[in-house]
């Protein structure tokens, strides 16, 4: 991907400390609201951080420009996280996170592409993501456009049957222009994803359907970063980022009632405390 | 969407529903709960404890939750089936028609946290169109329970029916609004009120506000007849005929889009056999962000956009 101009590439040092400026703003936002789904949020925040300040070809002054790059966050109970990314990194002013869930706000607890720049897709029902990125990513071969596509799926998402329609889709066009990174942090809602509904083995699975599996530590940034920059050869990219819920609190850590459980005040001083060490 | 304390004198009607599951689970062995990662917003952890074996949990994956119990039922059992309600008719909608309506298999449907239940969450989560989805499937029952007794007797009586049911569980917490010695019959009609020059029909969350509606009305010599539909399919359509030839018009009042559901039921009838002015009231678009009695508020959904809405009927 070409350098833009104002186009600041972070290296993996700026990642990490943006990552947990992110964690620490994702814990108040939903410590105000009193809401929110923080355990997917800290998952998923490496990988959000690493697309939006290190890989994706995106300009907040031009949220709708014709080539920008496609991402879609398939997981959309994790809006907080996306929210906080997109304003760092520009879309709008980081102050507007404190409406977040708030009456006439326009940070709902799902995206909502028609309010919020930056937001592809709306999502929050699970399964929806990859099929549209599917698309953005066969209307790039169609019309010639050289932007790439990428999805963000939970690892309890993946239990969709319209993942795999999509994945075996994108298998048999072969798209080396799209990405889909799962969030495998190995726990859904209520239990755990291998005692629900098990996926193992979850990079097998999309290696069979024709993908190029990337199986790399989900909070480690270079190792991010080198995963999300380079596209498939002819193939879609699979990137099994394996992750920890909550990462980043240790109480919160891998902990199944964490998903929607909401931090009391003391909580979040403490994570605050954690995250500023 | 967190769940805030129920008020005194209010029930979460998700409540009466699982007591009712597991009470009548122990009794027969042939009760199955059927849910997509959901046992603790359909309130299942204590059937789970007491049932391990009877709690079948498919993951995240809607149709293939309606699928199975399809097969269920064909082995002999009795799924209740428990999922959010926008994926469990939305994702799996033709799952219901086939798998289970067209199949005539005796499935309860159990749709948790319909209309706008889970506020802040947003439209995509948002069971507003659940009713006119569902009500237009041949040979599915379509149950919208209103207060806590009403949730126990359907969650009853669709055990022992026939075919497939479908009902919504309300999280809002509602007032007790039925008479209880007058019981619970699926086809029928409750008239909370009587009332001869306008007729306010609600159901579900709406009940109680319709009852608060007649009151004002009633302040202001204006006599509005309260009337129940907590079954859409069948529906009461005597009821509904009567109530177009002895009020001046008809008020329809739910937690759900203004087209297909309670209003488009009534003025189908209506329009055929005795065509009444109508008001339909309904959330007329994808909601903002707000919390449940917000929205309510924002699309007129409280007793004052009823009372308004009735006073022109009945002028
Ligand atoms: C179709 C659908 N079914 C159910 C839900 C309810 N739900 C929201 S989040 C969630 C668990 C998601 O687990 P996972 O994909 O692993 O996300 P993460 O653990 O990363 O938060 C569920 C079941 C939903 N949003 N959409």
């Amino acid at each position: 991907m070409a350098e833009q101009p104002g186009d600041t590439r972070f290296d993996p040092a700026r990642l990490a400390a943006e990552a947990t400026e992110v964690r620490k703003r994702i814990l108040t936002t939903i410590g105000a609201a009193k809401m929110g789904h923080v355990g997917g949020d800290l998952s998923v925040t490496d990988i959000l951080v690493t697309l939006f300040f290190g890989v994706l070809n995106v300009d907040p002054a031009r949220p709708e420009m014709p080539d920008r790059d496609r991402f879609v966050l398939s997981k959309g109970h994790c809006a907080a996280a996306l929210y906080t990314v997109l304003a760092r990194r520009g879309f709008f002013a980081e102050d507007e996170l404190a409406s977040f869930m708030q009456p006439l706000s326009r940070l709902n607890g799902h995206p909502n592409r028609r309010k919020v720049p930056g937001v592809e897709a709306n999502t929050g029902p699970l399964g929806h993501g990859l099929p549209i990125a599917v698309g953005t990513a066969v209307g790039a071969q169609v019309t010639g456009a050289s932007y790439r596509s990428f999805c963000i799926v939970g690892d309890g998402e993946l239990q969709e049957g319209s993942n795999w329609e999509a994945a075996m889709f994108a298998g048999h066009r072969g798209l080396g222009n799209l990405t889909l990174v799962a969030d495998r942090n190995g726990l859904q809602q209520g239990a755990r994803v291998a005692d629900t509904n098990d996926l193992s083995p979850l990079g097998d699975k999309f290696a069979a359907f024709g993908w190029e599996v990337r199986d790399i530590d989900g909070h480690d940034h270079a190792a991010l970063l080198d995963a999300l920059s380079r596209p498939g050869e002819g193939r879609p990219v699979f990137v099994l980022a394996r992750t920890v819920k909550g990462k980043g609190v240790s109480f919160m850590e891998d902990g199944v009632e964490w998903h929607h459980g909401v931090p009391t005040p003391a909580q979040i001083d403490a994570a605050l405390k954690e995250l500023s060490r | 969407m967190s769940d805030k304390g129920v008020a005194a004198g209010l029930h979460d009607c998700r409540k009466a529903f699982a007591e009712t599951l597991a009470e009548m689970a122990r009794g027969d062995a042939r009760i199955v709960a059927v849910c997509n990662d959901s046992v603790g917003s359909s309130n299942l952890k204590a059937f789970q404890q007491e049932f391990p074996d009877r709690l079948i949990n498919v993951g995240i994956a809607e149709q293939n939750m309606v699928g199975v119990a399809a097969g269920l039922a064909n082995a002999g059992l009795v799924p209740f089936v428990c999922c959010a309600s926008p994926f469990l008719t939305g994702r799996a909608m033709e799952q219901v028609k086939v798998d289970a309506a067209y199949n005539g298999y005796h499935i309860v449907l159990c749709g948790m946290s319909p209309g706008m239940a889970y506020g802040e969450l947003g439209p995509t989560h948002h069971s507003i169109e659940d009713l006119a989805w569902m009500r237009a499937i041949h040979d599915l029952t379509v149950l919208v329970p209103a207060d806590p007794f009403q949730t126990r007797e359907a969650v009853r009586q669709a055990a022992s029916a026939e075919g497939p049911v479908f009902m919504r569980i309300g999280r809002f917490a509602v007032p007790a609004v039925s008479d209880e010695a007058a019981g619970f019959a699926i086809g029928r009609a409750d008239e909370l009120r009587g009332g001869s020059d306008v007729t306010i029909v609600a159901t579900g969350t709406l009940v109680s506000r319709a009852l608060e509606a007649a009151d004002r009305l009633a302040e202001d010599g204006i006599s509005a007849r309260v009337l129940n539909v907590s079954s859409l399919a069948p529906i009461d359509a005597e009821a509904l005929v009567r109530a177009a030839r002895e009020t001046r018009g008809i008020v329809t009042a739910e937690e759900g889009v203004p087209h297909g559901g309670l209003g488009g039921a009534v003025a189908e009838i209506v329009a055929q056999a005795h065509p009444t002015r109508m008001k339909i009231l309904g959330v007329t678009a994808f909601a903002p962000t707000g919390d449940t009695a917000f929205l309510l508020d924002h699309f007129g959904l409280n007793a004052a956009g009823i009372e308004a809405a009735a006073r022109q009927l009945a002028a």
